[in-house]
C-alpha cells in the first residue's frame, strides 16, 4: 500500500467558523496516518489591516482571529500528532508564537513552534522594496509583502515544527508545504508539486469545495447547510488526489463542488501561477467516488515562475455609504427622485466627486459606477414597493466624505416623502497594489518559540 | 426559435483578481456541453456585461471539466481596492452571467 496523507482546511478567509475547524481536529484525531490541518486566514487587504494593528500594539498585528480558531482545536492536534499551518501570523507571527506560548503556560514543553519570516518587506532596513513598487505621493505604503512559496514550510516541519506560523506565504503553499513534508516530494518534482497544488487550490477556500457558495434551490441542493463541514485531501505517495470532508457534517463533495472549486479564480487554466509550480488545469479530470469523494486527476506541472508576486497595501483613501429606504406605492419614483436630488446636490458641494448611487430591488450588485445598469432596469419601470437607496463614495478627504454622507441623512427632513432606515457608516480604505520581483531576492527564515 | 434562460441548463461561479473577473461555466448534463461551446460565444457574453465595459473578453474551453472558463477585464470597476459600489468582488455576478438568454439545446 502506498503512503497517504491527509490534509484538512479549518478556515478559508479571515472571518470563516472555528466550530468547523474544531469539528474538523476532532475528525482527523481519530483518523490514522500523517494528518496536518491548514488554516488560510488572510485575504488582499487584511495584511494591511494587521500592518496598523501592529503599529498600534507591538504584541498584535496577527490574524484577528487566529486564537479563535487555534484554541479550541490546540491541545487536539498536539495530542494527535496533527501539525497546524496558517499564514494567520499576518503581519506578526512572532507575536502570534509568543501568545501562543504565554497561553500553553508551560504546557507540551516539547511542541516546537515556527515562525516563518521573510515575507514582509517593510521590515528591511534598508527597505528594498522601492526597487520593485512604484508608488505616488499620496499614497502611505502600511504593508509590503511578497506571497512566498512552501519552502520554509517544509523546512520548518522536517526540524519538527507542531505549530507553522506564517505571514504573506500563497495559500495553496500552505498544503504544499505539508504534502512535501509528509510525502517526501521534491520541490522540483513538477507534476507532483502540481497535484500538491491542485490540493491547495481546491482546499484553500474551505467549504467553497464542500457546498459553500453554491446552493441553489431546486437546481443544485446541498444537504444541511447550515453545518457545512471542511475539506480533508488524501494525498497519496503514487499522486492520487481526492477531496472528501469532515464525516457526519453538512454540505457535499461532489463533480460539481470540485469542479466550481478547481477553476475559482483561475484565468487561464493553463497556466496557474504559483510560487511553487505553474499548474496546468487543461486536462484535469474529476470523478465522484461516492460517499462525498472526488478524485482529480490530470493536472500537469510545469517549472514555478522565476517571479514572485508582492503586495503593497497603501493608505490614503477613505471609503464612504449612505442608505435610506422607500417603501409603499410609489416607492420606485420617491427612491428615484432622492437619487436625482444627491446628484444635483453632490454636484454642488464636490464639483467632480462621482457618486456611486444603487436603488436596491431595482439595481445594486450588478449595476456600475456610471449607473448605466440601474437605467437599463428603470427603463424597465419596475413594480416594486421597498427600494433602497445606496450612496457609495471614495476620496482622499475624509472631511468631504462627512459632508457627503450627512446629505443622505439629511433626506430626512429635505428629501421624497417617506424616507427612512438611513445608516451610514465612513472607514479607512487600504487599496492594494501588485508588483513582481525576482524570487531569488527572497529568503525565508525561521524563528522558534 | 425559442429562447431560454441560461441558469436552467448551467451553473457558474465567480472569482476575482484586482479588477479582473472570471466567471467558469459548467452545463448540468455534460452533454449539453457542445451546446454551450456553441451558443455562449465571448461576444454574447460581451454583450450580457455591456454596462461594465470590460477591455477584454476571452473564453477558455476545458473539455474534460466540460467546462468555460471566462476572463473579463476591467470589469470590476476598479474591485475590491477602489469600487465604490456593494459587491466589490463582483461575486454575484455568475448571476449577471446565467440571466442569458440564449437558443436552447436541441433536446
Amino acid at each position: 500500500m502506498t503512503k497517504t496523507i491527509l490534509v484538512g482546511c479549518g478556515a478559508g478567509f479571515a472571518n470563516d467558523r472555528p466550530d468547523a475547524a474544531l469539528r474538523l481536529a476532532q475528525d482527523l484525531a481519530q483518523r490514522s496516518g500523517q494528518r496536518y490541518i491548514m488554516l488560510e486566514l488572510l485575504a488582499e487587504r487584511t495584511l494591511a489591516e494587521a500592518q496598523l494593528r501592529k503599529r498600534l500594539d507591538p504584541r498584535s498585528g496577527y490574524s484577528a482571529r487566529l486564537f479563535d480558531f487555534l484554541e479550541p482545536m490546540l491541545e487536539i492536534c498536539i495530542e494527535a500528532g496533527i501539525a497546524i499551518i496558517t499564514n494567520g501570523g499576518a503581519a506578526n507571527p512572532r507575536a502570534a508564537a509568543q501568545r501562543l506560548r504565554d497561553e500553553l503556560a508551560g504546557r507540551f514543553p516539547a511542541l516546537k513552534i515556527a515562525c516563518v519570516l521573510g515575507d514582509d518587506l517593510l521590515e528591511e532596513t534598508p527597505p528594498r522594496y522601492e526597487r520593485w513598487l512604484s508608488s505616488s505621493a499620496d499614497e502611505q505604503p502600511v504593508s509590503v509583502s511578497v506571497y512566498t512559496g512552501a519552502d520554509g514550510i517544509v523546512q520548518a516541519l522536517a526540524e519538527g515544527a507542531g505549530i507553522v506560523l506564517c505571514g504573506r506565504v500563497a495559500d495553496p503553499s500552505l498544503a504544499v508545504g505539508a504534502i512535501r513534508h509528509g510525502l517526501g516530494w521534491k520541490a522540483d518534482d513538477w507534476q507532483k508539486m502540481a497535484v500538491a497544488t491542485a490540493a491547495g487550490h481546491l482546499l484553500e477556500c474551505c467549504a467553497q469545495v464542500t457546498g459553500g457558495y453554491f446552493a441553489h434551490p431546486g437546481m443544485k441542493d446541498i444537504p444541511d447547510p447550515a453545518n457545512l463541514g471542511c475539506p480533508i485531501a488524501e494525498i497519496h505517495q503514487d499522486g492520487r488526489l481526492i477531496i472528501g470532508k469532515t464525516r457526519n457534517s453538512g454540505g457535499r463533495v461532489s463533480e460539481q463542488t470540485v469542479k466550481e472549486q478547481l477553476l475559482y479564480e483561475v484565468h487561464d487554466p493553463r497556466r496557474y501561477l504559483t510560487p511553487d509550480v505553474v499548474l496546468d488545469l487543461g486536462v484535469a479530470h474529476v470523478q465522484d467516488l461516492g460517499n462525498d469523494r472526488v478524485e482529480v486527476t490530470g493536472v500537469i506541472g510545469h517549472p514555478r515562475p522565476d517571479t514572485l508576486k508582492g503586495l503593497a497595501g497603501m493608505r490614503g483613501l477613505w471609503f464612504g455609504e449612505a442608505e435610506i429606504s422607500y417603501a409603499g406605492p410609489g416607492a420606485v419614483a420617491r427612491a428615484a427622485l432622492a437619487r436625482d436630488i444627491l446628484l444635483e446636490r453632490f454636484d454642488r458641494l464636490a464639483p467632480g466627486v462621482q457618486p456611486w448611487i444603487d436603488l436596491s430591488g431595482v439595481a445594486s450588485l450588478f449595476n456600475d459606477q456610471a449607473g448605466r445598469y440601474l437605467r437599463k432596469q428603470l427603463a424597465q419601470v419596475p413594480l416594486l414597493e421597498d427600494v433602497r437607496v445606496r450612496i457609495g463614495l471614495t476620496h482622499t478627504d475624509r472631511s468631504l466624505l462627512e459632508t457627503l454622507l450627512a446629505e443622505v441623512e439629511s433626506l430626512y427632513t429635505n428629501g421624497p416623502a417617506g424616507g427612512g432606515g438611513v445608516r451610514r457608516h465612513l472607514a479607512e480604505a487600504v487599496t492594494t497594489r501588485s508588483f513582481l520581483l525576482p524570487r531569488d531576492e527572497i529568503h525565508t527564515a525561521l524563528e522558534w518559540y | 426559435m425559442s429562447l431560454v434562460t441560461l441558469a436552467d441548463f448551467a451553473h457558474a461561479r465567480a472569482g476575482d483578481k484586482g479588477n479582473i473577473l472570471s466567471i467558469a461555466v459548467f452545463p448540468h448534463d455534460p452533454a449539453h456541453y457542445p451546446w454551450l461551446l456553441r451558443e455562449l460565444t465571448c461576444e454574447l457574453v460581451a454583450e450580457q456585461f455591456a454596462t461594465r465595459q470590460p477591455s477584454r473578453v476571452h473564453r477558455y474551453e476545458l473539455p474534460n471539466l466540460k467546462a468555460l472558463n471566462f476572463v473579463l477585464e476591467d470589469a470590476l470597476e476598479g474591485g475590491v481596492n477602489r469600487s465604490c459600489g456593494l459587491d466589490r468582488h463582483g461575486k454575484s455576478l455568475s448571476y449577471l452571467l446565467l440571466a442569458l438568454r440564449l437558443p436552447g439545446p436541441e433536446d
